[in-house]
């Protein structure tokens, strides 16, 4: 099999690459792993979220809400082409305190920010009968919720589902159920799958998640990601309760409400525990005192790919060129940006955005 | 408190099993959804026996010598107890569960689980309508409440379609019709197992006589339906189908469905207990030794959940658990458990037999392991076979991407009425085993929990473990 | 949505008075609450939330899911609830406000 590009790991962020790919008129095969592989593209919390990142590199803030920017315009294309509906809102999203004294920390940090780039922050500071006129359904534990318009929320499995029909429209292949296990570059790249499947391609971009540890060192990258467990629940479908999402709770499109979502260091394991979804309900109930009586019909536990700063990392081998790494754990936010920007980035074109601060370099100092 | 053993399920693996258990002196919490031990197949049997045991039949009443057997020292009966997580505890196991609105935790050494079966997934158009019910459902409503469906129609095959249909001769409530699935083939290919089958020849015996009585009340059978679909607009009003090469339609109030039982795999699989295909039962069976042990340390399984087996087999499975679970637990020698296990296998033996001829001859109906695309399979997310195919055309290898994809076995009921559905339907279209297509990740809570129960489990939120009240 | 039942029933117990859907019925005290609703010919417990499609008991186990009702605000299974007086049942999640999708 050949083609311009192989992209290692078939995820969001693989899928959103290929997809801006092929829009280039490249020839694009994706190689995906098993049904049962790590598979943060159906475990995340589905938001497409500004605040709180980048607060120590204004770049990544940046590269966030221009993603953020060109969402709408990137799932309407995509619905488009697959006639699959990707629901999204973006009118604001909260980050909810139940102390003054959180709050206060958070908009200093905010400020900050909002400085290093040049005021294009836009988030006001809601109380009282305010913040209750918005989220009718918040608890008096509540102190106060940043609300911050450049956020929202979609539904990522509904966006996994159309990238994955959107690249397949477009003309992509998809193997599926393979691994690669071997990496050599003798003339162009040739990649050879568990199954003894082999894919000979012009660039590769390895977009394998926490798969990108064990591929990435083959294609000359140092590939520092480690996972970190985050807990989800989400309970039966309730009518509308939620008006926006927070870090909290989101009420999903299909009615459910997602509640998320834990931080842990526990290597691979990627259970679920009584101790932490107990945590995530009792901070729930705290917000929205109605959950209380909601049924938790499923929680999950899936693994964040995070890199020692938390932040991307967006690399070309230099010891193979050609190979890129692409890594990040906000990969639905991102998506607009790897579908519209990063392949511009790719191509080497004069569009292609600014990633040096992205690079893996960073973490040998 | 931390118990010897925790057993889920009070029904005969169950009851067998914690009655043997707390006789060789281990402390005994038996866990039960149900207000009243017995299960599904000896359900409500302490009031109903007295009130219908004429109809229900001497089969059913010897299950109340196994519910009046755990009234004794040693053994906890939480009865009304939702188990919602199964969890590897420091010393043994933790199992999160609600009682009377409450949640909690109980921990114990070591867990048996015995958590029964569920009837086999029938998707076929119209399932879903109010009036279609499992036969088994049927069955619990003559057991627990005396109720009876008039003018109902069986459809499926299986030796639990003639018990139901018989104790409605008997109740005086008979059904208008028998649709059968299995075919004459069936029967001829599964004659090759009637040797074998003769030494359970009570359970065949026991077959013909309810055939018999069907046909003395009257009832119509139909074999090797196809076709079936049950028509209604707000609840079900026909069933329609194919035989002989004849079409049919059965105007009805009630339609009870059944082809077969499939182990309930949930609590195990929530836990990580490995499971393989096993061709002769068509579904999934966890993997455990002769004495229900399984590779994870301190858990063991027993009864209908390792494979279907019938009432009797679950509780000399349950016996032989408890058996090595008190070797285990030091109670008795080795030489003790090999010894007293002789007549229960002898026994055991004696269950079996007669199953490769049922399965073979009863096998589970063709147009519903594998529908047409129209037919809602996920009866939560109301996901069709179509959309799985559709699934499986976007690289959805297994259950799990396609439960990204489209929301089969999200629902409440946690893929039980799908699962099985999703994996045949996901493994045609790749030409691949059902052991390489495999089954949904379960992970708890396997029946849901309000989050104001689990809230309360938060450390200095009022969370209190339950006091042991044993010995 | 009352109509005569399905379902022959062969004994009769004390009733108590319970609510469904509003209107005041009266079923037999200590029995299962998804046959009593059933017996009292209500075979529709509720519409689903993805398509609005009627629903009643299907497994009577605890398995399905499908006779889920509203009780003091909680959706629960009817066939793993046993009547006493006064319980206010609800067809699953018609009482709560709102009903728009997001």
């Amino acid at each position: 099999m050949q083609a311009d590009y192989a992209i290692i790991g078939g995820g969001i962020v693989g899928l959103s690459v290929a997809w801006g790919l092929l829009g280039r008129g490249h020839k694009v095969i994706v190689i995906d792993g098993e049904d049962g592989a790590f598979r943060a593209s159906r475990g995340n919390f589905g938001l497409v979220w500004v605040q709180s990142k980048g607060m120590t590199q204004p770049r990544y803030a940046e590269w966030s809400q221009g993603s953020a920017a060109a969402w709408a315009g990137y799932a309407a294309e995509l619905a488009e082409e697959t006639g699959r509906d990707i629901p999204l809102d973006q009118r604001g999203g909260l980050d909810l305190h139940f102390s003054d004294e959180t709050l206060e920390k958070t908009v200093a940090q905010y400020e900050t920010l909002k400085s290093k780039l040049g005021g294009n922050y836009p988030y006001e500071i809601l109380r009282g009968n305010a913040l209750r006129r918005e989220e009718p359904h918040l608890g008096p534990k509540v102190a106060a919720a940043i609300l911050h318009h450049q956020d929202g929320h979609t539904n990522p499995l509904r966006l996994l589902v159309a990238l994955a029909d959107g690249v397949r429209k477009r003309g992509g292949r998809v193997v599926n159920g393979r691994r690669v296990v071997e990496a050599a570059k003798p003339d162009g790249f040739r990649l050879t799958c568990d199954d003894g499947t082999v894919i000979e391609a012009g660039k590769v971009v390895v977009t394998a998640g926490l798969g990108a540890a064990q591929i990435g060192p083959q294609l000359g990258f140092k590939a520092p990601v480690r996972p970190q467990r985050g807990q989800v629940l989400i309970t039966e479908k309730l009518p509308k309760m939620i008006n926006r999402p927070s870090l909290i709770a989101r009420q999903v499109d299909e009615g459910g409400i997602q509640i998320g979502a834990t931080n842990e260091e526990v290597g691979h394991d990627d259970r679920v525990t009584t101790p932490g979804v107990a945590h995530l309900a009792a901070e729930a109930v705290a917000a929205y005192p109605f959950l209380a009586r909601a049924q938790l019909v499923r929680s999950w536990a899936a693994l964040r790919i995070l890199t020692p700063d938390g932040l991307p990392i967006y690399q070309q081998s230099r010891e193979m060129p050609g190979a890129y790494l692409v890594t990040c754990h906000s990969g639905i936010t991102l998506s607009a940006a790897h579908a519209r920007f990063l392949p511009e980035w790719l191509d080497a074109t004069e569009a292609a955005p600014n990633l040096e601060v992205f690079s893996e370099d960073r973490f040998t100092l | 408190m931390r118990y010897d053993l925790i057993v889920l399920g009070a029904g005969p693996a169950g009851l067998a099993a914690a009655r043997e258990a707390a006789e060789a002196g281990l402390s005994v919490a038996l866990l039960d959804e149900q207000p009243r031990a017995g299960g599904q197949i000896y359900r409500d049997v302490e009031r109903a026996a007295a009130r219908r045991g004429d109809i229900l039949g001497a089969d059913y009443m010897h299950g109340i010598d196994l519910v009046r057997g755990i009234d004794t020292a040693g053994i906890r009966h939480m009865a009304g107890t939702v188990v919602w997580a199964i969890e590897e505890a420091a010393e043994g196991i933790s199992v999160s569960c609600t009682r009377e609105g409450r949640a909690t935790q109980i921990h114990g050494a070591r867990l048996l689980i015995a958590t029964g079966a569920l009837e086999r997934p029938m998707p076929m158009p119209g399932w879903t309508l109010p009036g279609v019910m499992t036969a088994g459902a049927g069955q619990i409503l003559l057991k627990a409440s005396g109720m009876v469906a008039r003018r109902a129609v069986l459809v499926g095959s299986g030796p639990l379609l003639y018990l139901i249909a018989a104790q409605m001769v008997r109740a005086g409530v008979p059904p208008l019709a028998l649709v059968e699935t299995q075919t004459r083939e069936d029967f001829t290919g599964a004659l090759r197992h009637l040797p074998g089958a003769l030494r359970g020849w009570r359970y065949l015996l026991k077959g013909a006589r309810m055939l018999a009585e069907i046909r003395r009340a009257g009832v119509v059978r139909y074999r090797g339906a196809r076709e079936i679909a049950i028509e209604g607009g707000e609840a079900a009003e026909a069933v329609r189908f194919t035989a002989g090469g004849q079409a049919h339609r059965i105007a009805c109030g009630t339609v009870l469905l059944h082809h077969g039982v499939v182990p309930n795999t949930q609590a195990a699989r929530s836990i990580g207990i490995a499971h393989r295909w096993d061709r002769a039962q068509r579904a999934f069976l966890p993997q455990c030794d002769a004495w229900g042990a399984t590779e994870q340390p301190g858990i063991w399984m027993a009864g209908d959940g390792t494979g279907i087996g019938g009432a009797k087999q679950a509780e000399i499975a349950g016996r032989l658990a408890a058996l090595d679970i008190a070797c285990a637990a030091g109670k008795i020698t080795t030489g003790d458990r090999d010894l007293r296990a002789v007549p229960l296998r002898r026994a055991s033996r004696g269950e079996l037999a007669a199953r490769p001829f049922l399965d073979a001859a009863y096998p589970p109906y063709a147009g519903a392991l594998r529908p047409e695309d129209a037919v809602t399979i996920c009866r939560c997310e109301e996901i069709s076979a179509g959309d799985i195919r559709a699934y499986a055309r976007l690289g959805c290898l297994g259950p799990n991407q396609a439960k990204a994809f489209g929301r089969p076995g999200m629902g409440p009921c946690q893929g039980r009425y799908c699962g099985l559905t999703v994996t045949a339907l996901l493994a045609e279209a790749h030409g691949r085993s059902e052991d390489e297509t495999g089954y949904y990740r379960i992970r708890a809570p396997i029946k849901p929990v309000t989050l104001g129960e689990l809230a309360q489990m938060q450390e200095g939120e009022g969370f209190a473990p339950i006091q042991g009240e044993t010995h | 949505m009352k109509t005569v039942s399905r379902f022959e029933r062969f004994e009769a117990g004390d009733t108590v008075t319970v609510h469904w859907d509003g209107a005041p019925l009266d079923l037999p005290e200590g029995a299962n609450l998804a046959a009593a609703l059933l017996a009292a010919g209500i075979d529709r417990f509720r519409d689903t939330p993805v398509s609005g499609a009627p629903r009643g008991p299907f497994c009577m186990m605890g398995a399905c899911f499908d006779c889920l009702v509203e009780i003091e605000g909680v959706a629960r299974q009817a066939c793993m609830i046993e009547v006493r007086a006064g319980l206010d049942i609800r067809p699953a999640h018609q009482s709560r406000e709102g009903q728009d999708a997001l």
